[in-house]
């Protein structure tokens, strides 16, 4: 059972308050895309042993969505923080590293 | 019809393999190639009692790799084990190693509920479940190998009016596919099954979709026994043993790399189930797969009180009673990527209440185990047998949380698949599909995960 806090509200709950979104940082290609593009974005997914970014919705409390960086071979959880960029921020990524040297998700590292 | 007729029922076994006649070579074993495997039967037991069962040999060989097989399967769960099987039995290809990271069978396959069905909606998904639940059938006798087959009847709850629309739909598509299933009303449902509450308080149960030749089996017996056929055609099992990368020229697999050395071969089967987007990308590609926990449990042991399967899509829970007595329960995946075999809490509550409400005997029942499997889901809900993006890999993988039923047919198709190049029962579910807009839809069929 995960335990999230969210960077919002700043309320920590188990994860029935919560909503998973699955993958974060998906880059939108929509008309005017190639068919390898549109495929990428639509149905592609990373689906990786270790660490791993998401998207989840705090639905039981403010409402709001936002990222979450996990391993999805321990469930431990690195850290949360907001909708509003499309990459992780510097101290998750740091955080990361710290405990999973040589990490790499996407284009992230 | 088929020729096995042992009805089934909780507490009654299929014994026929233990009835086939005995091997006329059996009774001299110095005559007999010493690598040949002895067949089990009603003399043979009765032969092993009467030597304090001292003769009974190893069920399957443990070799070393030797440095090249034609091919390669990654994964002895039972698809990667059937696909070996029918490679060998349809195709005379047994230069073959079955490589597998834990134990045989140790994956989903001895992690599932068993229940065995082909009562989908499209005619690509009826071909390929109706195809293994006929292999089933046969399949004690066909590896001398007693499954429990027990085609005791699989019924799938409508308890709103929009099921009872959808199972009707399915029940027409299944009589045009050759299926055998037809919807049945309430009276009917509670003369199969005395114990269900038909006016349940939430969900009345308004009917049923009805296959009266599904059923279960035993999970680990259908991964031994064809574990034993392929050993017995001259085929590597190699346990304990991970594949930790893949190997290309050119765009062509050459080779694996595992923690028992380099290992070459000309083609190479990927049948990992959860597993499968760590194999890929070891490949170079990537799925449309994301691995989730589905976890079961069982209660203690009970006397019989149940002898179909029943499965509740509405309110999200499943049961059936195993041969021992213990009620078998099964529900919802999580929502998350997972790959520790272990579900969240919250799922067992919500399964488990949702059948007290169904079956309200089970509430003073107490859970003695309960686990999880890793579940490779696609956007459709239908399995990938398909090539792949580099020349001689072949990926068998997303069954999801429904794959036990359909591994002989899957083994069957993905062998051709392999030998050929193609098959007529792998050819809709290409890796490719989505990007083609061809889904094979059947979120309905799997609406609780079984
Ligand atoms: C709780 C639960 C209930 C289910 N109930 C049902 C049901 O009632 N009916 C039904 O039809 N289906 C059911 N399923 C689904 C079914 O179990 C699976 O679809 C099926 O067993 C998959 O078989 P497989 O051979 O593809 O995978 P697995 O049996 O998982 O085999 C894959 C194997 O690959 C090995 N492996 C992975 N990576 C590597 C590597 N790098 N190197 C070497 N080996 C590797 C693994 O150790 C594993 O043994 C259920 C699943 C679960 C978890
Ligand atoms: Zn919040």
């Amino acid at each position: 059972m995960l335990t999230l806090t969210c960077p919002y509200c700043g309320v920590s709950g188990e994860e029935t308050e919560f909503h998973a979104g699955g993958e974060a940082h998906l880059k939108r290609f929509i008309s005017g895309s190639t068919d390898a593009e549109f495929d990428e974005y639509m149905f592609l997914r990373e689906n990786p042993k270790g660490v791993h970014f998401e998207r989840w919705r705090h639905v039981y409390g403010c409402g709001k969505w936002f990222h979450a960086a996990r391993d999805t071979n321990t469930l431990e959880v690195f850290g949360t923080y907001s909708a509003q960029v499309s990459e992780p921020p510097k101290e998750i990524k740091d955080k990361i590293s710290a405990k999973r040297p040589g990490w790499s998700w996407r284009n992230f590292k | 019809m088929p020729e096995a007729t042992f009805a089934g029922g909780a507490g009654q076994r299929c014994w026929s393999s233990y009835l086939r006649e005995e091997d006329p070579d059996s009774t001299g074993d110095n005559a007999r190639d010493e690598n040949a495997m002895k067949r089990y039967s009603v003399f043979a037991v009765a032969r092993e009692a009467a030597r304090f069962h001292t003769g009974w040999e190893k069920a399957w060989k443990s070799p070393e790799p030797k440095k090249k097989y034609d091919v390669i399967i990654i994964g002895a769960g039972g698809h990667g084990l059937a696909t070996a099987y029918y490679l060998g039995k349809n195709f005379g290809i047994t230069n073959v190693a079955i490589i597998e990271k834990g134990w045989l069978g140790g994956g989903n396959t001895g992690r599932n509920t068993t229940i065995i069905r082909s009562n989908y909606l499209q005619d690509s998904s009826a071909a390929i479940y109706e195809k293994a639940r006929s292999l089933y059938e046969t399949m004690s006798q066909d590896l001398n190998y007693n499954v429990m087959f027990s085609p005791r009847g699989v019924m799938m709850l409508a308890q709103t009016q929009h099921e009872i629309r959808g199972y009707q739909r399915t029940a027409h598509a299944n009589q045009l596919q050759g299926v055998e299933t037809r919807f049945i009303g309430p009276d009917e449902v509670k003369k199969l099954v005395p114990i269900i509450n038909i006016h349940g308080p939430r969900y009345p149960v308004l009917g049923a979709l009805w296959q009266p030749r599904g059923g279960t089996a035993r999970h680990d017996a259908v991964a031994w026994g064809y574990a034993r056929a392929c050993s017995d055609m001259g085929m590597d099992v190699i346990q304990k043993c991970e594949v930790t990368g893949i190997r290309t020229e050119g765009g062509k697999v050459v080779g694996v790399d595992t923690t028992k050395g380099a290992i070459d071969c000309d083609k190479l089967g990927m049948v990992t189930a959860g597993h499968i987007g760590t194999n890929a990308k070891m490949a170079g590609f990537r799925l449309p797969i994301e691995s989730l926990a589905l976890q079961a449990l069982v209660s203690e042991p009970i006397k019989p009180c149940m002898d179909v399967v029943v499965m509740a899509n509405t309110v999200h829970g499943y049961m059936s009673q195993s041969d021992k007595g213990e009620m078998v329960i099964g529900g919802g995946t999580d929502g998350f990527n997972n790959y520790t075999q272990r579900g969240s809490f919250h799922h067992i509550e919500e399964t488990v209440r949702a059948l007290v409400e169904t079956f309200p005997m089970i509430s003073r029942l107490k859970m003695l185990r309960q686990w999880g499997g890793i579940v490779d889901m696609t956007g459709d809900r239908s399995p990938i047998l398909s090539k792949t993006p580099v020349d001689g890999i072949f990926v068998n993988c997303g069954w999801g949380t429904g794959g036990f039923k359909a591994i002989p047919g899957s083994g069957w198709a993905m062998a051709e698949l392999m030998a050929k190049g193609h098959s007529p029962l792998t050819d809709e579910f290409s890796m490719f599909r989505f990007r083609e807009g061809r889904f094979i839809d059947e979120s309905v069929a799997a609406g609780v995960a079984h």
